[in-house]
């Protein structure tokens, strides 16, 4: 600062020896607020050991899941040395099924945020950004597929496409035709806002094409609202899948999902509860971990929603 | 530092006569993510009745917050008032319960905004709202209550009362909306009318009106008045004294016509010396360097000195104490002899 | 540098209506506000011309107007002969390189995702004939410079910026194509006191360094009359007084701009009692049914019937400048 053209700027407020000299950008501030939240270190740190062992479920189990490792002799035995979780109706080993059944959750649940997030997000820049017959013809047609009850939709919709071919795609498109009009809502709603500002007027002014002004001017500014609700959309996909799974729409056996287990085993729940309490136990830390999160990008990304 | 209109400490028998509001060594202090914001730093004022008091700061000086002090509407916390007193017609209001506030508030006190827009409620109409006043404070009926409004309305002078009356507050104009903010204001006869920066928002016509229609008020009711001001123009126009604010302290006081003849504070003079003038025309104006001071990270000693173009070393360390000049004036200069005499350089 | 007489902007019977409508699907058009209705002045190179006028005049529409960010409903915007109000595509591009603005808000003109260097480089991003690549970056540095801003801050965000400082970043945007015209819309008016001289200076400054005609809008009369070579007073869309600086704070004839004049707060308690007043009585009309002939009438304490049956023309009258005013009168209001 000391060689500032005008002395009269060195008393600024920006100009005091800031703690990191860096430049700070508005997505730094976020970062840096997420860093000191003790909610995101342990929402982050539970969330990444889920994706861990989706990823690497071999690493992590101890038997295996093959139908040959199932001893119909050893099934509905409790807590042991080499049956963490017990054994299920089929003599399977219920901690080993849990660590497997985590991928479907999570890719599921990563997939859907982001594929609903990137669709929706993109309609959702377009009808805010042009307005117009582009606005209103795709606010209807999201406002229809947003007026189908949920899980009522999505057992229509993988009855008719998941017949034949069910599975993590079926369930993911299920989910996503489902979810994408709520993120073109929110998106549409923040282009609308960021695109009446004056520093699009500015861009206008200098000439700017409509698409730099939408990807320099308008997406990183509207953008925030659309991470925030994907991230909490996460677990709801999560607890969707499973829904569906439960339900015995979505995945099938001899798939593994968490879903699937919970439903397996609950006729026989009363006598042998640990194939069901476990993967029920994990389901919710997961979803509990990624709404967490959620909330801590939406505390850091938009302070004002405190 | 023995000065009638400022003085920190009257002798006791001087209680019963004391102005109608002595605002008295307030400081107020904000708890905010980054540390401690303190916002005002031992403010005194004094308003008699039928005076108009004139408080002139830019953003951040602490004008508004005062005023928020004395009425009590801050948020507390974050805000915290560590020291000061607030004497209305001799009592310290600071020290009052929530209640018997509420009695002062509005009724005896009170205050008027920028925004009228966001002060009014759009779902009531402006007579309801007006007649609030009376239905709450004086248990009138709602019919007495409209005819109160319209009374009021009248007096502020907006056209066409009575069929306005049912109006909703979108259905004004800014100037008439302002109008009706000072109709809710005067509604209980108060003794002090609080106008923070009451014509910012309007246009210089209409600000005319409106600066008109407080000032003929406060003839008729004999009421003190503190307007909360960034404008030179308007301070000049209306008031009898003033009071010049930079970050969160008063750093001139004066009767009105000897500070625009001749400042004792250099931000006082700087901030009239930048006043684009006639014969200046096509030179370059005088412009106060550098940025108003960070509340957070206030500088040593006088707060205004890595501005000011008379500092010396002794600016750096000593906070300087509101000097008195004469009975009437004040200024928190250690220099103010010479920037009077306009000898230093 | 003194103002030349070469016209660089002709405005040509402006006019500007946002068509009323109502109905949802099949809109049916039930009136227009007429924001600018009928606007003609010059701009000389190196000039500043001040628009005054209160909120509803239309001033900001005719700023939206030549900046071509709106189109115009009929009218000649010229720059250079050119009429910009015709012009598309890469011409429209080409010329918007001559006119450029700066906003009234520090806070909101500035992208706060971009950093000051992305911000004042965009320009020539946008127009990458005007600056090579690898110049980009010195020109960036030099444009802060210029606007009294340290070059080293290139990487900073507009958040860690004052707001005056954040109006010297948008005025190094608004230089970076070195345009010819600068429209500054209320440039200082959302500045602390302290501030705006410094503003006012840097403006001047820019103006004799560059030779930069500015069309600065605002309604602090005292600011406009510091800046500006002459001065035209717009009311309802329509502009009823044009003039020299000193014919207009000094020998006004229209009853408007006297009023006007006479309502702005004078710094100087001296003779407060005594100083003519000229209080109008209620609000301007809706610019979506003006009055009839001249749109003052309704507020004017001279009207007459030919007022309401007759526009008055916008020509020279009382006072040797233009005037729309029946019974322009010259009057010094200020008696400065």
């Amino acid at each position: 600062m000391s060689n500032d053209t005008l002395p009269a700027e060195s008393a600024a407020p920006s100009a005091q020896p800031a703690k990191q000299e860096k430049p700070a950008s508005l997505w730094s501030d976020a970062w840096y607020d997420l860093r000191h939240n003790k909610v995101f270190i342990i929402a982050s740190i539970m969330v990444s050991l889920f994706v861990a062992v989706s990823a690497f479920p071999g690493l992590f189990d101890t038997v295996g899941v093959a139908p040959v490792t199932c001893q119909l002799a050893e099934s509905r035995q409790g807590i042991s040395a080499a049956h963490w979780f017990g054994t299920d109706n089929l003599g399977c080993d219920v901690y080993s099924r849990v660590m497997h059944g985590a991928r479907v959750s999570i890719v599921v649940g990563f997939v859907s945020a982001v594929v609903t997030g990137l669709v929706g997000g993109a309609l959702g820049l377009l009808a805010g950004f042009y307005g117009r017959w582009v606005d209103v013809i795709l606010s209807r047609v999201a406002e229809i597929f947003f007026a189908i009850p949920s899980i009522l939709g999505a057992l229509l919709i993988l009855s008719i496409i998941g017949r034949d071919n069910a599975g993590i795609t079926s369930v993911v498109l299920a989910l996503a035709i489902l979810a994408w009009p709520m993120i073109l809502r929110i998106m549409r709603a923040a282009v609308i806002t960021a695109k009446h500002q004056d520093y699009v007027v500015a861009a206008r002014a200098l000439g700017a094409s409509p698409g730099r002004i939408m990807v320099r001017h308008i997406l990183p500014n509207a953008v925030a609202p659309v991470i925030v609700v994907s991230t909490i959309n996460l677990g709801a996909f999560i607890a969707g899948e499973a829904a569906l799974s439960f339900l015995g729409v979505g995945i099938q056996s001899p798939q593994i999902s968490w879903g699937l287990m919970i439903a397996d085993a609950r006729n026989r729940f009363l006598e042998a509860p640990l194939p069901l309490l476990f993967p029920a136990l994990f389901l919710s830390l997961t979803i509990l971990s990624v709404v967490m999160l959620g909330d801590a990008v939406r505390d850091a990304l938009d302070p004002k929603l405190r | 530092m023995k000065n009638p209109s400022i003085d920190t400490h009257p002798p006791a028998d001087e209680v019963a006569q004391e102005p109608l509001l002595v605002v008295d060594n307030l400081h107020v202090e904000f708890a905010t993510r980054q540390g401690v914001v303190r916002a005002v730093n031992g403010v005194s004022y004094t308003v008699n009745a039928g005076e108009s008091l004139a408080v002139l700061g830019e953003s951040g000086s602490g004008k508004s917050v005062t005023a928020q002090a004395i009425m009590g509407i801050l948020d507390m916390p974050p805000a915290r008032i560590p020291k000061g007193e607030v004497r209305f017609r001799g009592t310290d209001v600071l020290q009052l319960s929530e209640q018997a506030r509420g009695q002062i508030r509005g009724q005896r006190i009170a205050m008027i905004f920028q925004d009228a827009l966001s002060a009014l409620n759009p779902v009531f109409t402006v007579g309801w709202q007006i007649g609030e006043m009376f239905r709450v404070h004086r248990g009138m009926s709602r019919r007495d209550a409209n005819n109160k409004a319209v009374e009021l309305m009248d007096r502020v002078r907006i056209p066409a009362a009575r069929q306005r009356v049912n109006d909703y507050p979108h259905q004004f104009s800014g100037g008439m909306r302002q109008r009706i903010m000072i109709a809710m204001a005067i509604a209980l006869d108060p003794e002090v009318l609080i106008a923070d920066e009451p014509t910012t928002a309007l246009d210089v016509t209409v600000q005319a009106q409106i600066m008109d229609l407080l000032a003929e008020l406060q003839r008729e009711s004999n009421m003190g008045l503190i307007l909360i001001t960034h404008d030179l123009g308007v301070v000049a126009d209306v008031a009898d004294k003033i009071a010049v604010m930079y970050a969160g302290r008063i750093v001139e006081h004066a009767l009105v016509h000897d500070i625009y003849k001749n400042p004792a504070h250099p931000y006082s003079k700087g901030l009239l010396d930048s006043i684009p003038r006639v014969d200046m025309k096509g030179q370059e104006l005088y412009a106060i360097k550098g940025l108003p001071p960070n509340l957070l990270n206030m500088p040593p000693g006088c707060a205004f000195h890595p501005r000011c173009p008379y500092g010396r070393p002794n600016c750096v360390t000593d906070v300087p104490p509101l000097y008195e000049i004469s009975g009437t004036r004040g200024s928190a200069c250690h220099y103010y002899r010479e920037v009077l005499d306009g000898t230093v350089q | 540098m003194a103002p030349s007489s070469e016209r660089i902007l002709e405005v040509r019977d402006l006019v500007k209506h946002f068509a009323l409508t109502q109905g949802i699907v099949l809109k049916r058009q039930i009136g227009a506000i007429k924001a600018v209705d009928g606007v003609s002045f010059d701009l000389h190179r190196g000039e500043t011309l001040g628009i005054v006028g209160e909120s509803g005049c239309g001033k900001s529409t005719l700023a939206k107007l030549l900046m071509a960010l709106e189109r115009p409903t009929s009218g000649e915007v010229k720059i250079n002969g050119i009429d910009m109000a015709k012009a598309h595509g890469g011409e429209l591009k080409r010329m918007r390189r001559n006119i450029q603005m700066v906003m009234q808000d520090p806070y909101t003109s500035l992208n706060p995702r971009m950093t000051v260097g992305d911000i004042i480089g965009e320009p020539y991003e946008i127009h990458s004939e005007v600056a090579p690549k690898g110049d980009r970056r010195k020109k960036v540095q030099e444009l802060l410079e210029v606007v009294g801003l340290n070059p080293e801050h290139i990487n900073r965000y507009p958040h860690q910026f004052s707001g005056g400082q954040r109006q010297r970043i948008g005025i190094a945007r608004g230089l970076a194509l070195q345009p010819e015209i600068i429209i500054c819309d209320e440039p200082v008016s959302a500045l602390d006191v302290s501030i705006q001289a410094q503003v006012m200076n840097l403006l001047e400054k820019l103006q004799n360094e560059f030779n930069l005609a500015y069309i600065f809008i605002a309604h602090d009369l005292s600011v406009v009359r510091h800046i500006s070579d002459r001065v035209a007073v717009m009311y309802l869309g329509k502009i009823v007084e044009l003039g020299q600086d000193a014919a207009i704070y000094e020998r006004s004839s229209h009853p408007y701009t006297q009023a006007l004049l006479s309502a702005v707060p004078v710094p100087d308690p001296e003779g407060r009692e005594q100083r003519e007043r000229i209080i109008l009585q209620g609000d301007p009309p809706s610019p979506a049914d003006p009055p009839s002939g001249c749109r003052f009438r309704t507020r004017c304490w001279k009207a007459q019937d030919i007022c309401a049956q007759q526009e008055p023309l916008l020509e020279i009258r009382a006072g040797g400048h233009y005037s729309a005013c029946h019974f322009a009168e010259e009057h010094d209001v200020l008696h400065v």
